[in-house]
């Protein structure tokens, strides 16, 4: 049952992937805007040779399903194009970029998870009392708030005042980032037994993942304050209560158990909101990860590198999902060992 | 996921139950902070206390009497500008979660209605819609249309409808097979009748407390894009536009505090409201607070 | 002096004219070894009024009057020994086993828990205590039960193992709600059995709560009668159901014999206990 539960979602994961192919090359061709135009110098534009060569060395002079297929064949290789901006394999920049913002988003989602679900569970312990009323304005001021705008205001205080943290970029300037294993500065250096590179990077990534956090701690901690109320009120807290248990026990065992199903669909959906925001807050702090990446493609018509960056991005949503589904199977012992 | 599970029993109407105001002072707080912000916006001219546009006194003014939110680079007061932009990023959410309801929740109705392969394809599109972060897929849109206000707008409409039909379509989903559609059928009430007369009550509630959330996240998507340089351009007094502003005269801290406080503030009377909205609407709460303690 | 005596108890949802009364002035008391049944329709205060015991009020409600088991009052205690009391001390079975047991904790789990933090007794020890529980509520392969989880169960089987929970700490009073209204017709006589057998095992008192007079009349010594909130008739169950002094005990009777127009649950959820043996009388 749980490997059929399993291939089903491949399957439609697969099939999504596909879409996800097809939708970001339609996007991106479809639309109006000329390549060229946002590439090459004013003076190249004039002359009309220089345009038709660029487009013919972009593959842009043939029909879009031919353009398509080409795409295909060439991603099915491990082939997503070359930047035009970068003048690099997309995919080395994604390589490159990718990890920058899957440490500050890892960092966000620890973040995230342990308030999160702590203040949650306790605002729902404490219903209608000044704590709940209190984590609730906080939540809603956690989803209301520009994250641009907190980026700055952060880096004002905590940096430009305060120097507590650095503003801008993974490690000092001239610093040696550590020998590359994972992209992720934080671990690479741990790997390497090189404190004093990871300490650098986890000054440098705290700042920007709190930021980042924001949004998602709000998130959660509505809906972990939901599905906590909604255990709460089931039969079998009453009888876990009924049975003399510690309260510790009953949230920790019980409230928890019931509750994580619904947490962990959830974080699906947080983790998005996370990648979206990690175009501003990457700008703010001068991150060089995928937001950046995105941003720089995106105003620049870099069609290879929009299309790379919709494709990891949406990947990496799909592969969440797909984790979250997993874990849900794992989980439920319903599914688990029916 | 694709099965189509009608529950037996019939649904009761949700209604919403609002009760007094002064017992739900998170509603009242947003009801007051988003009315005063749309009179700020409609008479912005007779308020603001300077042209948003004119350069007339010295730059980078620190907050005073004379100019209470200091004035910027340009030597514009940042006061007159922050009220002059509620008068593009109120009418524009409005606009924005208008459009994305309609066009969402037609689709979302049709698809939830007549069912079968055409729900299929509609639910795998959406699908596809939630795998791209929003934020991204509109800057991708705007990038390819070119950076300008009326380019952002469409880009938000294009990335903000799938939620409203997903939510339409599964409230349609448990009311089209529920006793009273059914026996309005038996009477002989076409299609079309029974989705407006029967269905539609029904669906308005939930789907009016999820616009009431979306026009926070729609200001916050409009005043990003405009943060990147992908919406309004200069000299347009957008509240997203004035914090990038602010962030490269990184010193002068209020050309770019003023304007984030006015996303914020108002981004957060919409969702005061929205969740107030939500907690008299949710059955789940009110299952909740049936729940012994201990 | 009775194990349970519940003195003029009132439970008030607050509110505007002084509030909702959900339980009005009940007095009901259990003696040790003692069965006693609680019946109503649904909504009368009578699963209220036994979650009192264990000093479980509904969110916000204020309570009046006391609740003493073994001469201390309930309500009073403090939240330690009142844990200490919960569990050990008294038990309950509730109405869906269903609901109430966790689906995802295996049943080893649910039935030893609370015996460790009270006992405090080894893993070990716990784990052939659920074995031999599992074995006294009859269930098949206790070895591979206390593995499972609930979800693997039938409706009745789910319900011994809630009752195994129940036991598990030899409890001095076990309060059963309604323990056989969810289960199949089938099944509710074996359940009742069962609850008969150990009463008799163990000693304990029991608080039989049931809309169903016919569940009553075989299994309990004595009867209240709760309407909306208070008790209107109580005594021996038999003297009270050969001649009920309440009209409202006479329209539960008729109900029973007509299954058209059952208080609660209608034809299906008739009159187990017919089938199953006299209780201790």
């Amino acid at each position: 049952m749980l490997l059929r539960f399993l291939s089903r979602r491949v399957v439609a994961t697969v099939v999504l992937a596909f879409g996800v192919v097809l939708a970001s090359f339609v996007l991106t061709n479809v639309v109006p805007g000329d390549p060229a135009a946002a590439n090459l110098g004013q003076q190249a534009l004039e002359d009309p040779e220089v345009v038709a060569a660029w487009r013919a060395a972009n593959g842009l002079d043939q029909p879009l399903v031919v353009q398509f297929g080409n795409y295909l064949v060439n991603l099915v290789q491990g082939d997503l194009g070359v930047s035009q901006q970068s003048r690099r394999p997309v995919l080395t920049d994604l390589g490159e970029f990718g990890p920058a913002s899957a440490e500050l988003a890892l960092v966000a989602v620890v973040v995230s998870l342990v308030v999160g679900i702590g203040c949650g569970t306790w605002a729902a312990l404490r219903r209608d009392r000044p704590v709940d009323q209190l984590f609730r304005v906080l939540s809603l001021g956690g989803v209301s708030v520009p994250l641009f705008w907190l980026a700055l205001i952060a880096v004002y205080v905590f940096s430009f005042q305060l120097g507590w943290f650095p503003s801008a970029g993974r490690l000092d300037p001239g610093e040696a980032p550590p020998p590359k294993v994972t992209g992720m500065y934080t671990v690479d250096a741990l790997l390497a037994g090189d404190l004093a590179t990871f300490g650098s990077a986890l000054e440098h990534v705290i700042l920007p993942a709190l930021v980042l956090a924001a949004f998602t701690v709000g998130l959660l901690t509505r809906f972990v304050r939901s599905s906590v109320l909604e255990v709460l009120g089931n039969d079998y807290v009453r009888a876990a209560h009924a049975k003399g248990l510690p309260l510790s026990l009953i949230v920790r065992r019980h409230v928890m158990r019931g509750a994580l199903i619904p947490i962990i669909t959830v974080v699906g959906t947080a983790f998005a909101s996370l990648l979206a925001g990690t175009v501003l807050v990457e700008r703010i702090f001068s991150w060089p990860g995928i937001g950046s990446y995105a941003f720089r493609s995106a105003t620049t018509l870099d069609l290879p590198a929009i299309m790379g960056v919709s494709l990891f991005v949406a990947f990496v949503y799909i592969l969440v999902n797909l984790v979250v589904d997993v874990l849900y199977g794992f989980i439920d012992p319903r599914i688990r060992t029916a | 996921m694709s099965a189509v599970t009608a529950p037996a029993a019939p649904v009761p109407a949700r209604r919403l139950r609002i009760g007094p105001a002064w017992r739900r002072p998170l509603a009242l707080v947003g009801v007051t902070v988003a009315l005063g912000w749309v009179v700020l916006a409609a008479f912005a001219p007779w308020i603001a206390p300077a042209d948003p546009l004119a350069q007339e006194a010295a730059r980078f003014l620190p907050p005073s009497a004379e100019h209470l939110m200091g004035t910027d680079g340009l030597g514009r007061d940042v006061l007159s500008r922050v009220v002059h932009g509620a008068r593009i990023s109120i009418p524009l959410a409005f606009m924005l979660v208008a459009l994305s309801l309609v066009f969402g929740a037609v689709v979302g109705a049709v698809s939830g209605y007549v069912g079968g392969k055409l729900d299929e394809v509609l639910m795998r599109v959406v699908d596809l819609f939630f795998a791209f972060p929003a934020i991204i897929l509109s800057m991708a849109v705007v990038a390819a249309l070119g950076p300008n206000l009326r380019n952002a707008v469409l880009a938000i409409v294009v990335v903000s409808w799938p939620v409203y039909a997903r939510v339409t379509r599964s409230l349609v989903l448990s009311l089209r097979n529920s006793e009273f559609v059914a026996s309005s059928r038996l009477l002989g009430i076409s299609s079309i009748r029974a989705l407006v007369r029967e269905i539609l009550p029904n669906v308005a509630g939930p789907v009016l407390v999820l616009a009431t959330l979306e026009l926070g996240n729609a200001v916050l998507l409009l005043s990003g894009l405009s943060f990147l340089g992908l919406g309004a351009v200069p000299p347009t007094p957008e509240w997203g536009a004035m914090v990038s502003e602010g962030a490269r005269t990184f010193g002068f801290w209020w050309v770019g505090v003023f304007p984030g406080l006015a996303i914020l503030s108002i981004v957060l009377a919409f969702n005061f409201l929205g969740d107030s909205l939500r907690d008299a609407l949710d059955p789940r709460t009110a299952r909740a607070t049936r729940g012994t303690s201990a | 002096m009775s194990l349970l005596e519940i003195d003029g108890l009132s439970i008030r949802l607050p509110g505007r004219d002084g509030g909702k009364a959900l339980v009005e002035d009940v007095s009901l008391h259990v003696a040790a070894g003692e069965v006693v049944g609680l019946a109503g329709e649904s909504g009368s205060g009578k699963t209220l009024t036994a979650l009192s015991v264990l000093g479980m009020v509904p969110h916000g409600a204020r309570t009046g009057g006391e609740v003493r088991f073994d001469g201390r009052d309930v309500l009073a205690l403090r939240p330690r020994d009142l844990r200490e009391l919960r569990g050990a001390q008294v038990a309950m079975v509730f109405q869906d086993p269903t609901t109430a047991l966790h689906p995802m904790l295996d049943v080893g789990t649910q039935i030893t828990e609370h015996l460790r933090v009270h006992r405090g007794i080894s893993k070990r020890a716990a784990a052939a205590r659920a074995l031999e529980l599992l074995e006294q509520v009859r269930i098949p392969n206790p070895a591979e039960a206390v593995r499972a989880y609930p979800h693997r169960f039938s409706g009745g089987m789910k319900q011994r193992i809630a009752i195994a929970v129940a036991l598990a700490c030899e409890p001095r009073l076990l309060i059963a709600d309604e323990p056989t209204t969810a289960l199949d017709v089938t099944v509710q006589a074996g359940v009742l059995r069962l609850l008969d057998d150990l009463r008799a095992q163990t000693g304990m008192a029991v608080l039989l709560i049931t809309h169903d007079l016919g569940v009553m009349n075989v299994t309990s010594d004595r009867l209240y009668v709760m309407k909306a909130g208070r008790v209107v008739e109580e005594g021996r169950t038999r003297e009270v159901l050969a001649a009920p002094g309440h009209p409202y005990t006479a329209s539960l009777l008729d109900a029973l014999s007509d299954p058209g127009t059952a208080p609660e649950g209608g034809p299906d959820h008739r009159s187990p206990g017919v089938a199953a043996t006299g209780l201790g009388g």
